[in-house]
């Protein structure tokens, strides 16, 4: 007799976002590209900060070594924006946890705990909404000495606060149900109860809003780069690599057209994807 | 009501008491300083200067001297602009990034609602289709990259449109308002449609239509009104997002606004100019989210009760 086994809310969740054809073509190009970024300059003799004065403001050419030109330092593009993008799409992914690791347990917490820590909390948060956060991120960027490890601080310190709205407000419904008052009455400490019951059952929201993130993250990062404030020359960024295109734009496209587009086709991956997965993962959506 | 809206204003003083203290601190504390330049200049010169802006005294005694000019309207003077005050600095650049502002949320508004109606009156014809492309190109194409093509393709090639600056008249605005425009475009249009579709399907929207009182009236006089809502609420967040947009949009077509300022003041540690700016930008914020609640509760009962 054939067993029929029945699936799980996660399988059948993970199944409905695998029916979502452009989720998944979002999937493979974002596959593609960041394995490209990894892995690609692998495929050069040289790196994305070596001048090759042979070639200075070499345009296209698939016969040189330099497929798609060199900059005005002879640096190659191609390298270089596949160097920028191992740059924007870690500083992306790592960002977008981390923000959403702090925002979850915040939620989570305040939520829990109800009352003057919950109403205590929520303040905090309150008034941080209110601050114009452009101008907090490049702030701290500046008081953590700019660079890598700065710039990601002061992105994380500013994108946590919605995903701690969101899962508060579930935390604060979850409270109330019979199996955390039983959790409660067997005994199982504070910290125990958010860790093992609440967080676990946000965790659809937390994927839904988590995906959100990462293209929320890359943007800052290249908007500040962009304003040469985030990421510095000669290390290569998404954000400056366009700047620098953008400053030769009426002689030549291709230095602001190969990075840009490549970070627009990730953005809209990511927002392709983010789109199924609230889809599929919530139903009281659409 | 009085109540609500006292509130609020308190509530937002209190965020740019905050804002204030935060930014200052973590201004004073940041590597580097306003005078720290590449010319060597003798010690004694640089403690004069120094002392004329009394930046040789304790941090807390300078915060005090800043807070106690803020409360009689006082930004202080510029670092880097020798003979401009702050208050000066500001004034002059705000009429460009207000123009600017102000016509990028009317378009957005208004764009992103007509394309979001015939959106959810006509689903999957050929508006909804232009609407969602418009939609996805708005959120994940950024500004920076889009204005700078807008560059290349209407003014370098085209020739039809100035490359920016501001000496034009409204020809120097079409590209910016428009640029900046096009995320909230995006947004507004994708929350219209989503919740006149909800709105179509609710009871009273259903009462009305059984009343007999035609598509039109149905459609003007009561789904219009809840389906706003969900936009009215993002009004206040938009004005976060024009304001971030506006700093990128200034560089980008070299308008002499004050987000422009706001960086470079950053960079070069014109302290008082940063802390003007981002209070200004931050009153701007809080203004509007209270403003934006009021209407929300002049639409919708149901957040008058709550608030």
């Amino acid at each position: 007799m054939a067993e029929i086994r029945s699936l799980s809310t996660f399988e059948l969740q993970v199944r409905r976002f695998a029916k979502n054809r452009l989720a998944m073509l979002s999937v493979a190009v974002l596959g593609v590209i960041v394995a490209l970024c990894f892995a690609g300059p692998m495929a050069f003799p040289f790196t994305g900060e070596d001048a090759d004065f042979d070639f200075i403001n070499a345009p296209v050419n698939f016969a040189s070594p330099h497929l798609f030109g060199t900059d005005d330092f002879g640096r190659d593009l191609l390298v270089r924006v596949m160097e920028g993008g191992r740059v924007s799409l870690t500083i992306g992914f790592l960002g977008a946890v981390t923000a959403g690791m702090i925002g979850v347990l915040y939620g989570a917490v305040a939520g829990y705990a109800g009352g003057l820590t919950d109403r205590l909390m929520m303040r905090a948060v309150e008034v941080l909404y209110g601050f114009p956060y452009v101008f907090l991120v490049i702030l701290l960027n500046l008081l953590f000495g700019g660079g890598n490890g700065s710039l990601f601080t002061a992105i994380v310190f500013t994108l946590w606060l919605t995903p701690a709205v969101i899962v508060r407000a579930q935390a604060q419904a979850l409270a109330k149900r019979e199996f955390v008052e039983a959790a409660r009455a067997g005994g199982m400490t504070p910290w125990a109860i958010v860790a093992g019951h609440i967080v676990p059952n946000c965790a659809s929201v937390i994927i839904v809003y988590g995906s959100l993130l990462v293209p929320e993250v890359i943007l800052s990062e290249s908007f500040l780069s962009f304003l040469g404030i985030g990421i510095r020359e000669p290390q290569a960024s998404w954000g400056n690599l366009i700047q620098s295109g953008t400053s030769a734009m009426d002689t030549d496209l291709r230095l602001l057209l190969l990075p840009g587009s490549l970070l627009a086709l990730v953005l809209f991956c990511l927002n392709f994807i983010a789109d199924g997965l609230r889809d599929a993962f919530d139903p009281n959506e659409r | 009501m009085l109540r609500f809206v006292g509130r609020r204003l308190w509530e937002g003083v209190l965020t740019l008491a905050a804002l204030v203290t935060l930014t200052f601190f973590v201004m004073r504390l940041a590597p580097g300083g306003p005078f720290s330049p590449n010319r060597k200049i003798s010690p004694e010169v640089l403690e004069n200067i120094k002392a004329s802006f009394h930046l040789d005294e304790p941090v807390w005694k300078q915060f005090g001297r800043y807070v106690w000019g803020l409360l009689h309207l006082d930004f202080g003077p510029s670092l880097k602009f020798r003979d401009y005050s702050v208050g000066d600095l500001l004034a002059a650049g705000l009429p460009y990034s207000l123009t600017i502002g102000l016509w990028a949320v009317v378009v957005a508004t208004l764009v992103g609602i007509a394309l979001g109606l015939a959106g959810a009156l006509r689903r999957n014809g050929t508006t909804d289709y232009v609407a969602g492309t418009v939609g996805v190109v708005g959120v994940a194409v950024p500004i920076f990259v889009i204005g700078p093509l807008m560059q290349v393709v209407f003014a370098l090639k085209l020739g039809w449109l100035p490359v920016g600056g501001s000496n034009q008249g409204w020809r120097s605005l079409v590209m910016p308002v428009l640029v900046l425009s096009l995320p909230n475009v995006a947004y507004i249009s994708r929350l219209t449609r989503g919740s006149m579709i909800e709105v179509l399907r609710e009871n009273y929207v259903r009462t009305a239509r059984a009343k007999g009182i035609g598509p039109r009236r149905t459609l003007m006089g009561h789904a219009l009104k809840g389906a706003l809502l969900p936009v009215v609420a993002f009004l206040g967040p938009a004005t976060a997002a024009i304001i971030t947009g506006s700093i990128l949009i200034e560089t980008i077509f070299a308008v002499p606004g004050i987000g422009r300022h706001f960086v470079d003041a950053a960079l070069s540690r014109d302290y008082p100019l940063v802390m003007g700016v981002t209070l200004l930008y931050g009153g701007f914020l809080i203004f509007f989210n209270i403003l934006t609640d009021l209407v929300r509760g002049w639409l919708d009962p149901r957040v008058r009760a709550n608030g």
